[in-house]
């Protein structure tokens, strides 16, 4: 399969003090990694595209690792992730598909044992489009507080022939998470979900 | 601090290849941004010192938190820009309380040097809106090849009574310049121009 180009590379964090309510003892802390890479396919109807997952692995190893690395170093602090991609107008939304297992498979090598489905979003767009990227508990899908989604995007990407493609981790619960439901430290963590 | 701060998000931006061509080193740029509750939103109020204060606590702030995001020595640092958003309760006069009678000085501090004329954008606006903040060379506003301009946008920011404060840092000019004019190796440095 063609090689991975990267023409970008952005990393994001917001570090979250309060939102009107009171201030939190340990601000909530959510990284984004983003990579513009040439999508090969772009332009043209491609059969077989599967083996490009394979090629993504690599990069994707290596913004999990800028996340943990962006969040200060220590996996054991990521609670929550998600990632997402926006493809360029001369692809199709199957190739943003592609990113589903080497997006997964990355961050899971990184943060060790997480079990929970990775959330994901995608989309075509122009330069400029922003995604939301959906965020759950690493452990147990179903944990209320750590429902969440942040807001990417690079204005000059993705142009028609890339792909934007993102990673998300998050330390914590939404800041004043106060829904109820399953809380973080009542999940088994055994199937994923609860 | 004065400030009350709801969050603080960096941006860190690395540019590998334009057009095919392979950018090498890196062109590396960062912008760190603090959501600030605006003190005299919805009022009008004459004497604007508590913003210009809290200018100088997030000049300092900021830039250490951008040099941080680009992992360089401040001296090192190439050229900066800053910028701030008012939410649609308060004015463009506090966010040129915020910018310029006291912000400059710690970022210089932080920089090392910083001859040059900080350039600075400021707008009014609702949550989400893009800001655009001015890039010039630190010590030499001639510096062509530095003359750049970084879009950044915080989803939930600023809202009404917010201000959302931004200073932007690299440690490059733009990838592949090549349009003349003064570079940086010229530069004598000492009256902030050439």
């Amino acid at each position: 399969m063609p090689e991975v180009k990267v023409r970008k590379r952005v990393i994001l964090v917001e570090e979250v003090f309060h939102e009107g309510g009171p201030a939190a003892s340990v601000p909530l802390r959510r990284a984004a990694a983003l990579a513009v890479i040439h999508n090969p396919f772009a332009g043209k109807y491609v059969q077989e595209i599967s083996g490009f997952m394979e090629d993504l692995n690599p990069l994707g190893l290596d913004m999990a690792k800028a996340l943990v690395a962006a969040l200060g170093g220590d996996a054991k602090v990521v609670e929550g992730y998600g990632k997402g991609a926006i493809i360029g107008q001369a692809g199709e939304l199957e190739h943003g598909a592609l990113w589903h297992v080497p997006g997964g498979y990355a961050m899971r090598e990184i943060l060790g044992n997480a079990k929970a489905i990775v959330a994901s979003s995608k989309k075509v767009g122009g330069p400029g489009t922003r995604l939301d990227v959906p965020i759950t508990h690493i452990n147990a899908s179903y944990v209320r507080s750590h429902f969440d989604a942040m807001e990417v995007g690079i204005p000059d990407a993705p142009k028609a022939d890339e792909m934007l493609l993102a990673l998300v981790m998050t330390t914590g619960s939404r800041i004043h998470a106060r829904v109820g439901g399953l809380k973080a430290s009542e999940i088994k963590g055994e199937d994923g979900l609860r | 601090m004065k400030a009350n701060i709801r969050k603080i998000v960096t941006f860190l931006e690395e540019t590998r290849t334009e057009m095919g061509k392979p950018v090498d080193p890196p062109t590396r740029r960062a912008a760190a941004v603090a959501v600030i509750e605006n003190p005299f939103a919805g009022r009008y109020v004459e004497d604007l010192t508590e913003l210009m204060e809290i200018g100088e606590e997030l000049g300092s702030l900021l830039t250490e938190r951008a040099v941080a995001a680009l992992g360089i020595p401040g001296a090192n640092a190439e050229s900066y820009g800053k910028a701030a958003a008012v939410g649609e309760n308060g004015e463009l006069e506090h966010a040129a309380a915020i910018l310029h009678p006291k912000l400059g000085t710690p970022v210089r501090k932080t920089l090392g040097k910083g001859a040059a004329l900080i350039p600075s954008s400021k707008k009014r606006g609702g949550p989400g809106v893009p800001l655009d903040i001015p890039l010039g060379h630190k010590d030499a506003a001639f510096v062509r090849s530095h003359f750049d301009g970084m879009e950044i946008r915080v989803n939930d920011a600023p809202r009404d009574n917010e201000i959302l404060v931004a200073i932007a840092v690299t440690d490059s000019g733009r990838p592949l310049p090549r349009i003349g004019g003064l570079n940086k190796t010229q530069i004598k440095g000492e009256d902030g121009l050439r």
